[in-house]
């Protein structure tokens, strides 16, 4: 009858809810047609209510209902068949509402389970962002560009059946092809999602990653402590004054103290570059932004701190000179370095990598923003992919 | 009655002065120098809150008087004011306490130490200003302390002990004062008011120490939290309710030695316990005809006693246990209701049971609800109450079921 399978899927609060749970139900009904059980949820606490915060669905499927409950009335399975990342940034882990922490987006997968991660970005690429694994598992990525939307609209642009028809193909053990395909066709009534999912299950490749690829960096954590240790009356310190900035031989500026157990980055899927020569100091983004990310600098300009940022963009909306602040797609980024001492220590390296930055970006965006928009995108999509997935 | 409290300032001795339960409750807040009172009308609470706008307005009393748009906001203020450090004073009444009920759940975990003066009163609908205890019952679990009071002097010295409780570092936990409405609220007898000097030598100033809620100490109160954190949160509640009965041993000795009051148990009065068979057991101003049916019954030979709860919660579940384990048989009266629940009792029967469920003896238990409403219980209504107490100890068997007493079938 086979053992109980669990399928993880990592998604961005808001943006990406609805897939998420497009995925875990495909999942369950495709099961439910082999004969088995399952069941669909979001982790609790991750609180998915928020914009591009990292949150969870699972889709648990077993061989029959006693079998299940073992997975039932719990937040998450120790391990998972399947972890799917349907935003490639969020392969440089996870830090959500519910835990703390960064959580390796691989940390799950058990050995000789799959990640599957949609990107436009190499294989490759994507192995660099995930921390090591002390055992080899393996690797799949749909060539797609994040599918954002909002919490009321949905952008169906497929990319929920390409991830399920994926699923066919590197985790037979959970559910044939032809019973996905049914269940799809059962749940859309639409030939061409079906379509959609035949193809990703024939054009999707999978390589394994060695327990010597990947980031060697050992994520932060954090000891819950016990009653007795905890501050009374439900109160947390105040953070501490900051101070001056130390940068080479250069003292000044002000760095806050910021929270070294919750750092929101992993919420991050565009990051701000700061052109330090179009400067004009004005001080908006240092005082609109709402996590207070900035560090101002001895020169009176503004520095991004990285661990602090989620992204949100309003420093970039609020910067009244234009290409001074921009926001660029994070995938585009390998660590967190000060991009100020990245300017200090040359000029113009800097200024070409920022020219870079600005000029070869992949398409991001924080989701719907105007009537049509996602007709118009998945148009293009289908004309850039040359003419795949048509037949509408 | 102003001139009274005028000497009593000048003075190292007590004055005597003719006041109701709330007002005794007022003239406290001025002995122990409440710094912030809030206030929303709502009988009969509204009493305490005439007495204290009196005491401000003639200048015998320093504090700020807080009108509140609602009770909600009421208990907002006073929760506020602890956490900055002020000693602060607050209450309602009825559904007016129901209304605040969101505060006052969360004032607990967060270790804020006011007091609040209920004016126990039935919840409408319909329309009702007569008392039952369901009102401050409804928070019974939730860490507050609360004590029933059965005269306008416990009401005083109670306010003392609650400040003196609430306040000490091992335990900061909210105390419920309550006060019968009507028999406490709206009648005055003669209370002993204590020189501001004894008071100041029982009751330490209010020190909130690191959790104090101050620009030299910053910290943040109540952020979100997820499964991770909110069972410790709970835990160390617990901690601090347990630390309390020690606390409140140790406040009743000082107030005994320094005030000249206070025999016997802190958490309950006996009434002709020593030798008695039977007893009747019950909270608040129902000790009035109870007493007088007790000196009756005796009169008439028979050993019957009382024991009047006071601190609800803690429940002197110790004490308690020990005590009522050695009677033939008890009467536990309950001006309160428990829809649906074991026997249908009232709340305050069935604490007795769980109590008496871990003594060696356990003595039948009959349970009564009577006075609802502010419904008078009256002297036949306690002689039937201990009549069918006596039948139960002789039998050896209470009545299965909760007896409804003084209602009209």
């Amino acid at each position: 009858m086979g053992r109980t399978v669990s399928v993880e899927i990592v998604y961005r609060g808001i943006f990406q809810k609805t897939l998420a749970k497009n995925i875990s139900r495909g999942v369950v009904l495709a099961a439910r047609r082999g004969g088995k059980v399952g069941i669909a949820f979001g982790r609790y606490g991750d609180s998915p209510e928020r914009n591009g915060v990292p949150a969870k669905n699972f889709a648990i499927v077993a061989p029959d209902q006693d079998e299940l409950e073992l997975s039932m009335a719990q937040y998450e399975p120790a391990e998972t068949d399947v972890t799917i990342a349907v935003d490639d940034t969020l392969c440089k882990g996870v830090e959500s509402w519910a835990w703390y922490g960064l959580q390796p987006i691989n940390q799950k997968v058990r050995p000789d389970g799959v990640l599957v991660v949609t990107s436009t970005l190499p294989a490759d690429a994507i192995v660099e962002f995930c921390h090591r694994k002390p055992f080899p598992y393996r690797l799949a990525v749909i060539p797609a560009i994040p599918s954002f939307s909002g919490l009321w609209v949905y952008k169906n642009d497929h990319t929920d059946v390409r991830v399920l028809g994926t699923l066919a193909k590197v985790c037979p053990e959970l559910v044939s092809l032809e019973a996905m395909l049914a269940a799809i066709k059962e749940e859309w009534k639409d030939d061409l999602k079906v379509t959609s999912a035949r193809r990703a299950y024939e054009q999707t490749e999978v390589r394994v990653v060695r327990p010597d690829e990947g980031n060697p960096e050992v994520p932060y954590t954090f000891t819950l402590p016990g009653w007795t240790a905890m501050r009374e009356g439900v109160t947390v310190e105040g953070m501490p004054l900051g101070a001056p900035m130390r940068v080479g031989g250069e003292v000044g500026g002000y760095r806050p103290a910021r929270n070294p157990y919750f750092k929101k980055f992993s919420t991050r899927t565009m990051r701000p570059v700061v052109d330090f020569e179009k400067c004009v100091k004005c001080t908006l983004c240092w005082l609109q932004c709402p996590d207070g990310c900035f560090d101002v600098t001895p020169e009176q300009t503004y520095d991004l701190n990285a661990d602090a940022c989620c992204g949100c963009g309003v420093c970039a909306a609020v910067c009244p000179v234009d290409d001074c602040i921009t926001m660029v797609n994070e995938a585009a980024f390998t660590d967190h370095r000060s991009q100020w001492e990245r300017y200090k220590a040359d000029p113009a390296a800097y200024a070409a990598w920022v020219r870079g930055m600005l000029a070869g970006q992949s398409e991001r965006s924080h989701g719907f923003r105007y009537r049509g928009q996602y007709q118009e995108q998945i148009a293009k999509l289908r004309a850039g992919a040359g003419g795949e997935g048509g037949g509408e | 009655m102003d001139a009274d409290a005028a000497a009593v300032q000048a003075a190292e001795v007590e004055q005597e002065a003719l006041i109701s339960g709330s007002e005794a409750v007022a003239v406290a807040t001025k002995l122990v120098d409440v710094d912030v009172l809030t206030a929303y009308p709502i009988r009969p609470y509204d009493t305490l809150m005439q007495y204290v706008a009196k005491q401000i307005a003639d200048g015998e009393q320093d504090a700020e008087y807080i009108v509140a748009e609602s009770e909600h906001s009421q208990f907002e203020i006073a929760k506020h004011a602890s956490a900055v450090g002020a000693r602060a004073l607050c209450g309602s009444s009825g559904v007016g306490w129901c209304y605040a009920f969101e505060a006052i759940a969360v004032t607990p975990a967060l270790r804020l130490p006011l007091v609040a003066m209920v004016g126990n009163r039935a919840l409408d609908d319909p329309g009702a200003f007569g008392t039952e205890h369901n009102d401050a019952l409804a928070a019974r679990d939730l860490g507050w302390l609360h004590v029933w009071v059965d005269t306008a002097q416990e009401a005083l010295d109670t306010t003392l002990l609650a400040y003196r409780v609430a306040e000490d570092r091992r335990v900061y936990l909210p105390v419920a004062i309550s006060t019968d409405g009507a028999f406490l609220t709206h009648s005055q007898s003669l209370v002993r008011v204590p020189p501001r000097a004894w008071v100041d030598r029982f009751l330490p100033p209010y020190d909130r120490g690191k959790l104090v809620l101050h620009p030299d100490n910053p910290i943040t109160i109540a952020p979100q939290v997820n499964e991770d954190w909110l069972m410790e949160i709970r835990r160390q509640t617990d901690e601090a309710m347990r630390q309390a009965p020690g606390v409140i041993e140790e406040a009743w000795r000082d107030f005994r030695a320094i005030f000249g009051r206070g025999d016997g148990s802190p958490f309950f009065e006996e009434y002709y316990t020593d030798d008695a068979e039977i007893v009747l057991v019950g909270m608040g101003t129902l000790s009035m005809p109870v007493r007088v049916v007790v000196r009756k019954l005796r009169a008439e030979g028979q050993k019957v006693g009382f024991v009047r709860v006071r601190w609800f919660r803690p429940f002197d579940y110790e004490g308690l246990g020990a005590l009522l384990s050695r009677f033939a048989a008890i009467g536990v009266v309950d001006r309160d209701f428990s829809m649906g629940s074991p026997f249908h009792s009232g709340v305050l029967a069935n604490e007795i049971r769980a109590t008496l469920y871990a003594q060696d003896r356990r003595p039948p238990v009959a349970s009564f609800i009577s006075g609802l409403g502010g419904r008078e219980v009256t002297i036949p209504n306690v002689r039937e109450m201990f009549e069918l107490t006596r039948r139960a100890a002789e039998s050896g068997a209470a009545p299965r079921d909760t007896l409804w007493i003084g209602v009209r079938s």
